[in-house]
């Protein structure tokens, strides 16, 4: 790329005020985008958006098998030719990470997918995962600018063609590192923060260990997110390209328990210490009958069929039971990935119950689209008031009360308010209540001074800094329940800030090192 | 993968075993867990620390085969690793000198009680253990028991050894002959616990039990261990395992803990079956 003197064009192109919390300032002095695509803008805007192949939903829902199977290359091509080279790329800094969007998009264009991807990477080192998981609806889908005419770019689908065409070539190199900084930092859990984190500052020289509490790595995308949205061979393959660049991961390690914050940065010698700990605590309704059998929290059913792989039952030992009609209560990502994985497990009835309407709901609307053609049934307005059990103390039906939109909340959204006399019953053998997660509480429990708010979430400044120096936090242990890519973003800033404290630290140590990041060992 | 060093058989079905676990060991307080993942397709179970030796780097466990996942533990031998074991979780037991204690253990449960009942003396108290079991033949941990306690009562369901009755009928002979304890701690099968917190709730006698319902993760992420204790949703796992008897609703654990009965029924059926199709082609 080359060419100067584009300030006048871009002067007019103000950044959005939604500035994402990683966005780098588009540089006034960063040269003019070549342009490589030989179509003129009118014929691209004549094409339509490309769809990628998806199981039918008649058999899907008789297996795990991931329901979207991207793109081939003939199609991520030519969604490649439909991006118009904007000038100012309003996709990147609707990213929370700034992708260089229009950049890969060019390089898949002119067949260079190593380049492509390695594109990426410079700014997410999770493509394979946020590929398929990251609500590109809401960030840079939705500012592309042929999106306000036709459908916009399908940036997701080509983010994860890409990634995954380079796991199928074996054509993965690792980035180079910088030398060794002599220092190591411990990050606590391994979810897409923590992956994040490590790899960002293992690239930077630093010696990361990841500590995991379960025996597999990879948090919420393993026993959370199902293996139908995100195979856990994907999530597998990522962790190895993190792993590629020195990073040693410790499983089976509770940070609070089989050791502590404080003994990681004392006696373990860590120069700081990373919390990304997400937000796994299930939340209940507070309703009576809420511990018959047959009552689960989404939690339980997801990490019993991801994680433990319950759908492989007997071949895998760990059960999840599901009856003939299984209710599912909640209106986000997690019910609707409840509520679709139950679908898979068999039962005669799905139902979702979500207390306001369909336009409130929190979950991506991909996903809701997709729950629909696999037959859950809906009923919105709809809040449970109590689950009733029979003799042996399983659930047999649930209690529940129509309900009307009242005045917004402070989030905008429309407060749901009981109908009175309008309770009914719903028979059922299972429910799964999937109304939120709280962030887990060991840390905060047994680390003396570290700042937490009423919701057990940890206080962190703009920089993922805690209230403890050397401790920094970020993802849904922060901010109570996020995104994938925002833990991502997260990560990316963290990781910034750690590498500006142990820089100070090096400094006072022996004077001079920090600037040159010449090899102390 | 965490190595088996020792395995010794207690009882016809019980198996204790050495386990290295050297980070686990150095943390390990009475009344703390570890949940075990046996193999790389098996489920993840909490099982108790029944002793642990930091120098050493090895914890104890104790494991009776019932269903599939504790029949692949107990078939373990010295030199096998266990795939996963993760600890110490759960609160340790409240231990301090409240004067005289009577520990109780049912079945298993005495391997349970066992390192409480150590703590316990330790810190000062008079202990006067008792445990109980079906028969002779499942009774454990006899001599360790008496050497922590100050006495020492077994019973037995059927009379084969020590008393014949129920570790309750051994509590009420205590509390009529040599008047209330300060505290009890019992720990065995539910039913167990819920008739010790019925034999003490007149008496106003501290006690805590153990509680070992359903769990997988063992930090407070699944909710399966969730319990009523005093009208409150705990969870075992974290806010345990040990809790106030007379406030914890047994009942509702019970049916709880019956959840999943029927595929564990299938999963060791299909287990033993595939085991025995196996031994008889090499006979």
């Amino acid at each position: 790329m080359s060419g100067n003197g584009q300030q006048k064009k871009e002067a007019g192109n103000k950044v959005p005020d939604n500035k994402a919390p990683d966005s780098k300032a588009p540089d006034s002095k960063a040269p003019k985008r070549q342009k490589v695509i030989a179509l003129k803008p009118k014929e691209r805007m004549k094409i339509p958006r490309h769809l990628p192949n998806e199981q039918d939903p008649t058999e899907r829902i008789t297996n795990f098998c991931e329901v979207s199977n991207g793109f081939d290359i003939d199609k991520a091509i030519a969604e490649a030719n439909r991006c118009l080279e904007c000038n100012d790329p309003v996709c990147m800094h609707a990213c929370p990470v700034n992708v260089d969007i229009p950049a890969f998009i060019q390089l898949l264009y002119q067949g260079d997918y190593a380049g492509a991807i390695r594109k990426i990477r410079e700014s997410n080192y999770l493509p394979a995962i946020c590929g398929r998981v990251c609500p590109q609806e809401n960030l840079c889908e939705n500012s592309c600018i042929v999106g306000k005419k036709l459908e916009p770019l399908a940036i997701g689908k080509m983010e994860r063609f890409l990634a995954d065409y380079e796991a199928r070539s074996g054509t993965f190199t690792p980035p180079p590192l910088a030398e060794s900084k002599g220092q190591s930092v411990a990050v606590v859990g391994s979810g897409p923060g923590g992956l994040t984190v490590a790899a960002e500052l293992a690239q930077m020289g630093y010696d990361v260990t990841i500590f995991e509490a379960l025996h597999e790595a990879g948090g919420v995308l393993k026993y959370g997110i199902p293996e139908f949205r995100l195979p856990k061979q994907i999530v597998d393959e990522e962790v190895e390209r993190v792993k590629a660049l020195g990073v040693k991961i410790e499983t089976n390690v509770i940070i609070g328990r089989t050791l502590t914050i404080d003994e990681l940065l004392g006696e373990m010698g860590f120069g700081a210490v990373y919390i990304g700990t997400g937000a796994g605590s299930p939340r209940f309704l507070n309703v009576p009958g809420e511990n018959l059998s047959g009552v689960y929290s989404a939690s339980e059913l997801l990490t019993r069929v991801n994680l433990m792989k319950a759908y492989k039952f007997p071949e895998f030992d760990t059960p999840m039971q599901i009856g003939n009609k299984v209710v599912v209560l909640g209106g986000g990502d997690v019910a609707m990935d409840a509520v679709r994985t139950s679908k898979r497990l068999g039962p005669e009835q799905t139902l979702l119950l979500y207390r306001r309407s369909r336009e409130e709901m929190p979950a991506r609307i991909e996903e809701v689209h997709h729950a629909e053609e696999e037959g859950i049934e809906f009923h919105f307005l709809t809040s449970p008031v109590a689950i009733h059990g029979d003799e042996n103390g399983w659930v047999k039906a649930i209690e529940c009360q129509k309900m009307e939109l009242g005045e917004p909340d402070e989030k905008g959204r429309r407060r749901p308010i009981p109908i009175e006399g309008s309770s009914f019953i719903i028979e059922t053998d299972t429910v799964v209540v999937a109304i939120g997660q709280s962030p887990n509480p060991i840390i905060q429990q047994t680390t003396p001074g570290l700042e937490t708010t009423k919701w057990g979430t940890i206080v962190v400044d703009d920089d993922c800094a805690t209230s403890r120096p050397g401790i920094f936090a970020g993802g849904d242990i922060s901010r109570g329940g996020a995104t994938v890519i925002q833990a991502v973003a997260d990560g990316k800033r963290a990781s910034r800030s750690i590498d500006a404290y142990l820089a100070k630290l090096r400094e006072e140590l022996v004077p001079g090192t920090a600037k040159n990041h010449s090899k102390q060992e | 993968m965490y190595r088996i060093i020792q395995t010794e058989t207690l009882a016809p079905t019980i198996t204790k075993l050495t386990v290295e676990a050297p980070l686990i060991a150095r943390k390990r307080k009475a009344g703390n867990f570890v949940i075990v993942r046996p193999t790389p397709t098996g489920e993840r179970i909490p099982l108790t620390i029944v002793d642990s030796d930091p120098d050493k780097g090895t914890i104890v466990i104790i494991v009776q085969a019932i269903g599939k996942t504790t029949h692949i533990i107990t078939g373990m031998k010295e030199g096998e690793y266990l795939m996963d074991v993760v600890g110490p979780l759960g609160e340790p037991t409240p231990v301090s000198d409240f004067g005289t204690v009577v520990c109780i253990g049912g079945g298993v449960g005495t391997a349970v009680i066992y390192p409480i009942a150590k703590a316990l003396k330790e810190a000062g108290n008079r202990v006067i253990s008792i445990i109980g079991a079906r028969n002779r033949e499942l009774v454990i941990l006899e001599d360790e028991m008496a050497a922590v306690s100050d006495e020492l009562i077994v019973t037995t369901d059927d009379g084969s050894h020590g008393k014949k009755g129920f570790v309750t009928d051994a509590l009420q002979e205590i509390i009529t002959g040599q008047g209330k304890p300060d505290a009890v701690y019992a720990i065995g099968p539910l039913p167990m616990m819920r008739a010790v917190a019925n034999v003490t709730r007149e008496p106003e006698i501290r006690t805590w039990v153990s509680l070992n319902p359903i769990m997988m993760d063992g930090t407070g992420m699944c909710g399966a261990c969730r319990v009523t204790v005093g009208n409150e949703m705990k969870f075992a796992c974290v806010d345990g395992p040990e809790f106030d008897a007379h406030e914890v609703n047994f009942d509702e654990l019970i049916a709880r803990n019956r959840t999943y009965a029927g595929p564990e029924q299938e999963a060791f059926s299909t287990w033993k079956n595939r085991t025995e199709t196996t031994d008889c082609k090499h006979l």
